[in-house]
């Protein structure tokens, strides 16, 4: 055997793996997203975003789970992104030789990784037992902890992509520091740095555990911040657990509910970041 | 043969070149005594020499010799690093810039610097001009396009991107991306520009509208260019600082290191026999 057709061997067989391991890795996801859309379809109705989160046996549908979803994500959001792009751009605008800098990232790296439960829980010691009951804005601060490291993580690598040649074009020109970060290195990054506001929208559009200590649930129709408030990840996991059908029912459209909103906010980026940047 | 065909040449073959000593013009840069480091490492050896105003003076050397990192001290530049640093004297207009307290901002808006690979910002052409002007200057809107365009026709580009100031500058070849940011420098109005191997990235046709650009701009600039070309150093110099190792081993008028070098290693380099 010759080495050309060991080659072509050797190709073929890395190629056949590759593509078996992303068929594999792609099943998996279309069967997860085929069962929502089964089950969660027949959820799917006019009642589901207009009625309130019903008792046991009747109708109704998840519009106080779905209100408190949305409130508590903008509010950890509008406290999460500037946080975590302001601290993102420090570490790798101000500080991305110092020590300090070094610290930051590591301990930003093991905020990233830590179970939603322990930031629940913190929370919940923080703010639920000091206020004495559960409340929308515990459960916002909950999913802020979790948003600030995954935008801190994105900030810094997509401004650590843009050349210092930039950065010094701007600077020879006289520009001080903060407009040549505001000016070229933010628009430079922008792409990268939207993407990862809205990867840590999606993360926490589906996170259960922190609220379950913090928001915790609310059966009724509530705006008020300082009280427990529904949401949709512990409606659906209450819902879920429960024996009513009906429950069951409304727990899978809250879940299809969930991942639509989700790739909307993927392709809503997509298309934001794609339209800030200029065409050739 | 005429001094233009000398120029073109390679010189040093030619026994008896005519001396024209330059007109006399002002020494707009004095550097004196100047030492660089990255870190613990030594880059520059004790460099004393002038840049003239309306002149140009070419920096030749081969690779790691130091020339770029000169450059980089005379609008301290450099300092966006920390760890490198410079000690000794650099007189701009009898000033020395190197003396702790001087505002690098407004240093850095007198002394226009482009880079070896273009650098468009991520923004429209005519903003990417704009930015600069914006800085220091508060003008009215036609004000500012006459700014713009202005530095866009110096810089030899006006014609090819007047219809498409609003799109990206990144759009651009990569020889008129270079003549962006020439006329982004000149836009702000420097009294000194520094060219850091600004052809280098460049197909010939590019390399020749830049280094006719860099003649007409000596009209009013204090130029100073480094280049890997030896050429490009006869062609648009008039005087020429050859660099080893750090060190400065010989400046002269551009005419005199082409055609009778002092130093065997100055003749040695520009003759192509090592370097």
């Amino acid at each position: 055997m010759n080495v050309y057709t060991r080659r072509r061997i050797s190709n073929g067989v890395v190629m056949t793996l590759s593509v078996a391991a992303t068929a594999f890795g792609v099943l998996w996801l279309v069967l997860v997203l085929w069962t929502l859309l089964q089950s969660g379809i027949a959820a799917i109705t006019p009642a589901l975003i207009t009625q309130m989160t019903p008792p046991p046996g009747s109708t109704g549908g998840l519009l106080n789970a779905i209100f408190g979803s949305v409130a508590m994500t903008l509010i950890a959001t509008a406290i999460g992104a500037p946080t975590g792009i302001l601290a993102g751009t420090f570490l790798a605008e101000y500080s991305r030789r110092s020590r300090f800098g070094e610290i930051v990232r590591f301990i930003n790296d093991i905020l990233l990784s830590a179970p939603s439960i322990i930031v629940g829980l913190f929370v919940y010691e923080l703010m639920v037992v000091r206020m004495g009951h559960f409340s929308a804005w515990a459960g916002a601060v909950a999913l802020a902890i979790i948003v600030i490291p995954v935008v801190v993580r994105t900030t810094e690598d997509m401004l650590n992509l843009v050349p210092n040649s930039l950065r010094e074009a701007a600077a020879a020109l006289g520009s001080p520091k903060w407009k040549v970060i505001v000016m070229v290195s933010y628009r430079a990054a922008i792409q990268g740095m939207v993407t990862g506001v809205m990867l840590a929208v999606a993360r926490i559009a589906g996170e259960t555990a922190p609220l379950l200590f913090t928001a915790l649930n609310n059966q009724f129709w509530s705006t008020d911040l300082n009280a427990p408030m529904a949401n949709l990840p512990v409606v659906i996991f209450q819902f879920a657990m429960s024996p009513y059908a009906n429950w069951q029912v409304l727990a899978w459209g809250g879940a299809l509910l969930i991942t639509i909103a989700v790739l909307f906010l993927n392709i809503g980026a997509r298309a934001l970041a794609s339209w800030s940047t200029f065409k050739q | 043969m005429s001094p233009a065909a000398l120029r073109q040449a390679m010189p040093i073959s030619q026994p008896e070149p005519r001396r024209e000593a330059l007109p006399a013009s002002r020494q707009k840069v004095f550097i004196r005594e100047v030492d660089f480091y990255y870190g613990t490492f030594q880059a520059l050896k004790n460099i004393t020499l002038p840049l003239h105003d309306k002149r140009v003076t070419a920096f030749i050397g081969p690779s790691g010799c130091g020339k770029s990192t000169l450059l980089r001290v005379l609008n301290r530049i450099y300092e966006l690093y920390p760890g490198q640093r410079a000690t000794g004297e650099v007189l701009v207009d009898g000033e020395n810039i190197l003396a702790p307290g001087r505002d690098l901002n407004l240093l850095r808006a007198k002394i226009g610097m482009v880079f070896q690979k273009p650098t468009p910002f991520p923004m429209s052409i005519y903003d990417n001009i704009a930015f600069g002007i914006r800085l220091y200057e508060k003008l009215r809107h036609h004000e500012l396009d006459d700014r713009v365009e202005s530095a866009l026709r110096r810089a030899a580009l006006w014609d090819e991107v007047k219809d498409k100031l609003a799109q990206s500058g990144l759009g651009l070849s990569g020889g008129q991306q270079q003549r962006l940011c020439i006329a982004r420098a000149i836009a702000v109005r420097p009294e000194i520009l520094l060219l850091d191997e600004p052809a280098s990235a460049l197909d010939p046709i590019s390399t020749q509208r830049i280094e006719e650009l860099i003649a007409e701009l000596k009209a009013d600039y204090c130029i100073a260019i480094v280049t890997h070309n030896m050429q490009q150093a006869a062609r648009s110099s008039d005087y020429t600082a050859f660099m080893y190792l750090g060190e400065l081993i010989e400046f002269d008028e551009t005419e005199r290191i082409f055609t009778h070098p002092k130093q065997r290693h100055t003749e040695d380099y520009i003759t192509g026999r090592f370097g």
